[in-house]
């Protein structure tokens, strides 16, 4: 019975990703075997380093902001009546419903150079516009923001699930000791809350490495492949360059950075799971 | 004394109901800061798509309506290309969805009660490959499909139904995983007292866990729509000829023309997009968020 499923797993997973390391070894037309040619060509282009840099960049940056997002709106949300917390939690995880690519397009608009309506609002207060999405330091900015936008709910559903797991008798313990709220949260919260926190973060790290939405609409690289994290570089090289090595090959390059982010992360959930 | 101590305690009792609803008031305050934050964006969307393309060129505030309009939707709805891909998008997810249930239930039914050799090795398994990314595959893919044009002569590149062979990919390895949790927590004695009663394997899965599991299957089938609605990278990689396009690749490629960027009908086209999701999630909130979180995932 589990058959369909092991075929599924096999044939459109297993396999394209072992092919994937096979592909990286042959020349662009696919005839001859190059070894490791395509990482040595890849390791001399300049390209290649800043994308390297930017993917890391793009996803510790956007990880560290949603995860600290989401925790600080779940205490809000945690914090009032639990009446109106359906209403407020529903309206918060809006950003994660709707599709990426199609709000990331409301994005573009509302970073659009000659009509952006966040320029509209800066102009108003005297402030000069903002190229969003033209000069490499803005568009980095930007592709970050928006992955926060998406990400940042997700965070604060997990965390609000687990802040309703704390037994309450902690913090009244807590709070007659004469704890302030910082060290409620320190000594009590994140404790409790360090697997939950754990899991999330590596989740996000692993899907916000491998983003490719985002990117893709917001900036398609650009300015001149400055904003290029490894899937967009992959699919510009692989697929419009029509190079499949080469793109396998840069596809490849998120292996390792996710396998160690995942072993690392898992073994700390285990480590602690044992002194706990 | 006593006097003393009472007045002390009120004293106490009011600074502390203070404390309390100035928590309450700043909470609110931020809130509605996230709340801006979150919701700009769609509302945003929703201002656009009702203004006629002179409104939006024009030096007015792009935050109002002067004159709303239902013509971008009108355009759209009657466009035979927007609803071809709508028609796409709606095939694809649909049988993508009745796909994913299948394989996964028997398979989590099969994992989380027949033990067989590599049975536990294949439920982690089944979890690991969800980690895998499709940003990793789509290219050994598009040259696995080359490959069998070549050999085959099936052309599978550029054909809308080629996405119902890569989605369950994305849904059946997470759907699984769901699923084994919800019938492990199925207690054993279930399922003996109906071997003893002499029901078969099919009619134990069929008449008790999956009556049981419900609420999981109603998750899981949220999961796999979702993923499968929104979806951008593969129709992107494997589809490019406009009448085999789906609803996200649709409409970025099609309604943004070279320069000319009618973001009036673009925005209405994006809002037609995010709205089966955002409609399953308005009615079924509890399901869709227990689907999507469940065992820590995607964000």
């Amino acid at each position: 019975m589990a058959l369909p499923l092991i075929l599924i797993i096999t044939l459109l997973v297993v396999y394209p990703a072992g092919y994937a390391i096979h592909l990286s070894t042959l020349n662009k037309s696919m005839e001859r075997f190059v070894g490791f040619g395509n990482f040595e060509f890849l390791f001399g282009r300049e390209t290649f380093w800043m994308v390297v840099k930017q993917s890391v960049i793009f996803a510790v940056t956007a990880v560290i902001f949603k995860a600290f997002i989401g925790f600080v709106v779940a205490h809000f949300v945690h914090n009032i009546p639990s009446k109106g917390q359906r209403k407020w939690r529903g309206m918060l995880l809006v950003p994660w419903v709707i599709p990426p690519a199609m709000s990331t397009l409301a994005w573009l608009w509302l970073f659009d150079p000659s009509y952006s309506a966040f320029n509209w609002l800066l102009a108003k207060f005297g402030v000069a516009a903002i190229p969003w999405t033209g000069e490499t330091d803005w568009a980095r900015f930007s592709v970050i923001l928006v992955n926060i936008w998406i990400g940042a709910p997700f965070f604060m559903i997990m965390y609000l699930a687990a802040l309703k797991s704390v037994p309450d008798q902690l913090f009244e313990a807590a709070s007659i000791d004469g704890a302030n709220w910082w060290q409620r949260i320190w000594y009590i919260t994140l404790p409790m809350m360090r697997n939950i926190i754990s899991i999330t973060v590596l989740f996000s790290l692993i899907v916000t490495f491998a983003n490719f939405d985002i990117v893709r609409v917001l900036t398609s690289g650009g300015p001149v492949d400055t904003t290029h994290v490894f899937a967009t570089w992959a699919f510009k090289v692989g697929i419009e360059g029509g190079d499949i090595p080469l793109g396998a090959t840069v596809s490849l390059f998120m292996v390792p950075i996710l396998g160690v982010a995942a072993v690392m992360i898992l073994r700390d959930i285990n480590k602690r799971g044992v002194e706990a | 004394m006593s006097e003393a101590i009472s007045s002390l305690h009120k004293l106490n009792y009011g600074s502390m109901s203070r404390d309390r609803k100035r928590a309450l008031w700043w909470s609110y305050f931020f809130l509605i800061v996230f709340a801006i934050f979150f919701l700009t964006p769609p509302i945003y969307m929703m201002v656009t798509s009702l203004k006629t393309s002179a409104e939006i060129s024009a030096a007015t505030s792009p935050w109002i309506v002067q004159s709303p309009t239902f013509q971008n939707y009108v355009g759209l709805l009657t466009d035979s290309v927007f609803l071809r891909f709508f028609r796409n998008s709606a095939l694809v997810s649909a049988i993508v969805v009745i796909i994913t249930m299948l394989v996964s239930v028997l398979a989590a039914f099969a994992l989380a009660r027949m033990k067989f050799w590599g049975s536990a090795t294949l439920a982690t398994g089944v979890f690991l490959t969800y980690l895998i990314p499709e940003t990793l595959l789509f290219i050994p893919l598009f040259k696995m499909f080359a490959w069998i044009k070549e050999t085959f002569d099936v052309q599978l590149i550029n054909q809308w139904w080629v996405l119902i062979l890569l989605y369950p990919t994305l849904t059946v390895p997470f759907c699984t995983w769901i699923m084994i949790g919800y019938f492990s927590s199925i207690p054993k004695e279930l399922d003996e007292a109906a071997l003893i009663d002499g029901a078969t394997w099919f009619q134990t899965l069929t008449r008790i866990f999956i009556p049981v599991a419900i609420p999981g299957i109603i998750a899981a089938t949220i999961f796999a729509f979702t993923v499968s609605w929104a979806q951008f990278l593969y129709p992107l990689a494997f589809t490019t000829s406009a009448e085999e396009l789906v609803l996200p690749v649709g409409i970025i490629s099609t309604l943004i023309k070279g320069d000319v960027f009618n973001w009036g009908q673009i925005m209405a086209g994006a809002l037609l997009g995010a709205a089966p999701p955002l409609i399953i999630y308005a009615f079924l909130m509890d399901y869709y968020i227990a689907g999507l979180t469940a065992g820590a995932t995607k964000g």
